[in-house]
């Protein structure tokens, strides 16, 4: 074969081989960074709460005391994935395999207790068993279900555990009869079941009733995202790095070394503060590092500080600066006079006669490029800025109100309109004068 | 112009794609690599915002159904209550994985029951691991159904545990949807609105055949001239385009003019689109009112809009009544001594009058009034004597019922009720003066 098509071919070849890699490469990552809740991924951080939490469900499981936990931090902070984490180690442990049973709850889907009765019958298998009877009060059903559970040759019944997320959803239901009936059981039945909550709400103690808050236990588990910016630097490297089993070996060890590189640039590590000092939950981070490695293809192979650069700014643009961006030049002038009416009356709620004196007021005096519109046309633009939401009723408007009249207040501050005015394409230049003082043409 | 490039995607489809889309290439670029190849997992939840019609709608559709991905797309408008949204997202799923057009009935009341089906309608061998998209329109409706919905379609990859992607069109911003103890936060991306010159390339696209580009493409130049200072939605100038275009091409048709005589089809135009702006871009008249209008020529003094309709005539005393309870409502009644007495003192102005006095009432809206009030000033507006006879009161009820005056307050208050005059300036004015009467000299604000 000739060299110049041999060496094509070997071309191709590579080429072909590397958008595999990169397949294998987006695909290992984007699950990564989507589930961050698995207990594929790693836990950073909280070492002594894992360790808690672990101790906590052994002891139901070997031991068979009952327990109850909340397990409390804000979005993102790594709850659902210190829970599974510590389930996955849980049942390689060898007396626990075959003997816990998990019923996992969501407050988003269970949005009452009926529903909630249904999924535990359900997740627990024993539809058949409770078949069409009708229970006088959810505690005599909870009770039937447990007892169930004893039946077959063993003398006491398996470990239950069960998983409330969203836990802050469940104290609105009615009575609190789910929680007060499952906390109950965990204080005093023979069944030994433990109840962990997760939520984001600090106070929830002070949501709970007050007998309900007597059965619980109040053992909480904090997650407060206590890392540094350095360790923040060292999650980041971590979370990008390739794992040991890659198939291809060169392409890893090239891309690892990359990300050593990056985690050691200034740009790079500049827009991580950024990042870090806006909100240190690794969720965030998660977002960024995919925007970024979605623009890694054949092409680009490997990271650049530039891509993250981008990410970086498509993620933190100011979208309402945007949506005023794309307004009409008549909007524009409307938003401008009730800049000027907020800065004159200090705040208080105007209506649209009052933008519409103030927008005449500046066409009288100072305008050349605007033309006079008509009082409906200028109606239009406002009720445009009404549906857009920029400007907000003060209460919601009824049918017999005249609409001139209605009182609302502006959603955007000063600074912003100011900021998105140097942005506006072809403003015109009496505008922008009118914009940056209301006072100048007494 | 970056051509669209995607591993995972023929070049067919992607050329293809890319001619559907105008102006909109760097958007689709970001949608497509964010998408990934078919197997690959996304963002769990997407949030597309932009003005309206930027094109979210239609490039979300196009860029589905050109590549083939598996979606199930929904308006939020039409299927307004949670159980209509979650049903027909199933029924839609029925059709994406099994390919065939018949849909069964499906029952599905909450969100838990949602859950559980999706994850048994997914399971199929057409879908083979590919992401489907759930794509919701006008999402903003979603804030008004119950509060679980928007925070669980954010994470449904998380709760039915399946590789499936939720994309949320709006044109409204993210920070106004977001709970209040948080959610999972969506990736957010804008589509920019057009520029003029995009606007110019999208309008001149669908010229009719028998004339030139140009003269059409000189036709929008006008059009935008006039009219995008005030409005920049696509849709509505496309609509005002195809309505004038006939009227644009009158002097080329009658023989007046060539087509590359500007000055003439300009001045032949102007009026016509300046007309335009009053009436058929306000909704007053309607547009095929508007085409018959431009095929008779007719005067444009003919034209009776929607509000023109709200002048109504009527009796003598109802007239009178109308101009009483205007002055009522925007006169402060300090100063009625001053107007409607033969003898009154001087008006001592206190200090909090003083602070108060920028403020014209026009500004601020009709004050109510007590029906004593609006009977004394009637007495003394009208010249000869009206005796309170239950004429009088019937009147007051009909000027009610249509809704020149409103009624303040409860039916049942026992102080007696109080109104409010709904009428603006210009439609007092006109009233007055088919009585003779100078309104202007007995309102305060004019002082």
């Amino acid at each position: 074969m000739k060299p110049s098509a041999m060496s094509k071919r070997k071309l191709k070849e590579s080429s072909a081989e590397s958008a595999e890699s990169i397949s294998q490469v987006q695909k290992i990552l984007r699950e990564r960074f989507c589930h961050h809740f698995c207990a594929a991924g790693k836990l950073f951080g909280m070492e002594q709460q894992y360790r808690h939490l672990l101790e906590l469900l052994r002891r139901t499981t070997v031991h068979g005391e009952s327990n109850s936990a909340l397990v409390i931090g804000p979005r993102g902070s790594g709850k659902t994935a210190l829970l599974n984490h510590v389930l996955k180690d849980l049942r390689e442990m060898t007396q626990v395999r075959e003997n816990l049973l998990e019923v996992h709850l969501n407050g988003l889907l269970q949005t009452n207790d009926k529903v909630a009765l249904k999924e535990i019958t359900r997740q627990l298998q024993l539809e058949n068993v409770v078949g069409d009877k009708v229970f006088g009060s959810f505690a005599e059903n909870l009770a039937f279900l447990l007892e169930a559970l004893r039946k077959g040759n063993r003398t006491s019944s398996c470990p239950i555990l069960f998983v409330l997320d969203e836990f802050d959803l469940f104290v609105h239901h009615k009575n609190q009869s789910l929680l007060y009936n499952l906390f109950d059981i965990s204080q005093s039945a023979q069944t030994p079941v433990t109840v962990i909550g997760l939520t984001c709400r600090q106070d929830i103690l002070e949501l709970l009733e007050k007998r309900v808050k007597s059965r619980f236990s109040h053992r909480q588990i904090y997650l407060m995202n206590s890392f540094d910016f350095k360790q923040y630097i060292k999650i980041f490297k971590n979370q990008l790095s390739l794992p040991a089993e890659f198939p291809d070996e060169p392409f890893a060890q090239k891309w690892n070394n990359n990300v050593q590189h990056l985690s050691e640039d200034k740009a790079v590590q500049d827009v991580l503060q950024k990042l870090f000092h806006h909100s240190k939950d690794l969720r965030s981070l998660h977002l960024l590092l995919m925007l970024a490695v979605s623009a890694v293809t054949v092409h680009h192979p490997l990271l650049t500080a530039a891509d993250l650069q981008e990410a970086s700014r498509q993620h933190s643009t100011d979208s309402k600066a945007n949506i005023v961006h794309g307004l009409s030049v008549l909007e524009i002038c409307l938003i401008i006079a009730m800049k000027h009416l907020n800065e004159v009356y200090d705040g208080e709620p105007f209506n649209f006669q009052m933008v519409y004196n103030e927008f005449q007021k500046f066409i009288q005096r100072k305008a050349h490029s605007m033309y006079n519109f008509e009082k409906p046309v200028v109606m239009k633009a406002f009720e445009h800025l009404l549906q857009l939401e920029l400007v907000q009723p003060l209460e919601r408007p009824s049918a017999r109100a005249q609409r001139e009249f209605l009182l609302l207040k502006l959603l955007l501050d000063s600074s912003q309109i100011m900021e998105a005015l140097q942005l506006y394409p072809n403003c015109p230049t009496d505008v922008k004068q009118w914009a940056a003082s209301s006072l100048s043409w007494l | 112009m970056p051509n669209l490039e995607h591993p995972a995607y023929p070049a067919a489809d992607l050329l293809r794609l890319e001619s559907l889309v105008p102006c909109r290439e760097s958007q689709v670029s970001t949608l497509l690599s964010i998408f990934g190849e078919r197997q690959h997992f996304s963002f769990p939840s997407i949030f597309i915002y932009g003005h309206t019609s930027s094109g979210k709608t239609y490039v979300m559709q196009t860029l589905l159904t050109t590549l083939q991905l598996p979606h199930v797309f929904v308006n939020c408008v039409e299927y307004f209550t949670s159980r209509l949204l979650l049903e027909e997202i199933l029924i839609q799923l029925q059709s994406c994985s099994s390919g065939t057009e018949q849909t069964s009935p499906v029952h599905c009341d909450t969100l838990n029951d949602f859950v559980r089906l999706f994850k048994q309608a997914v399971v199929s061998q057409e879908l083979q691991d590919q992401t489907i998209y759930i794509v919701l329109d006008r999402a903003e409706q979603l804030r008004e159904m119950e509060a679980n919905i928007l925070p669980a379609f954010l994470r449904l990859q998380e709760l039915t545990d399946r590789n499936v992607t939720v994309v949320l069109l709006s044109e409204i911003v993210w920070e106004l949807f977001r709970p209040n103890v948080g959610c999972f936060e969506p990736f957010t991306v804008y589509f920019p609105d057009y520029s003029i010159g995009h606007l110019q390339k999208i309008l001149s696209q669908n010229h009719p055949p028998e004339y030139s580009a140009d003269f059409y493409a000189a036709y929008i130049n006008i059009l935008l001239g006039v009219f995008y200072m005030v409005c920049r939605d696509l849709k509505e100038l496309r609509h005002l385009a195809a309505l004038n275009f006939a009227k644009y091409c009158e002097p080329v048709v009658r023989g007046e003019a060539n087509e590359r005589d500007t000055r003439k089809l300009w001045k032949n135009i102007e009026p016509h689109l300046k007309k335009a702006m009053q009436t058929v871009y306000l909704r007053e008249i309607s547009s095929s009112q508007w085409e018959r209008l431009q095929h008779d020529g007719g005067e444009p003094g003919q034209l009776k809009g929607l509000s023109a309709h709200t002048h109504v005539e009527l009796p003598y005393y109802s007239k009178f009544l109308l101009i009483a309870a205007y002055l009522a409502s925007y006169n402060p009644v300090r100063t009625d001594k001053r107007f409607f007495l033969k003898h009154h003192g001087k008006i001592r102005k206190t200090n909090f009058m003083k602070k108060h006095e920028k403020t014209s009432n026009h500004l601020l809206g009709p004050k109510p009034f007590p029906l004593d009030r609006l009977l004394a000033i009637l007495y003394s507006i009208v010249d000869n004597r009206v005796a309170p006879t239950a004429n009088i009161f019937s009147q007051i009820t009909s000027l009610v019922t249509l809704q020149l005056l409103s009624l303040v307050g409860q039916n049942d208050q026992l102080d007696g009720p109080r109104y409010k005059c709904t009428v603006s300036l210009d439609f007092i004015r006109a009233i007055a003066r088919t009585v003779n009467f100078d309104i202007i000299k007995y309102l305060y604000d004019f002082l």
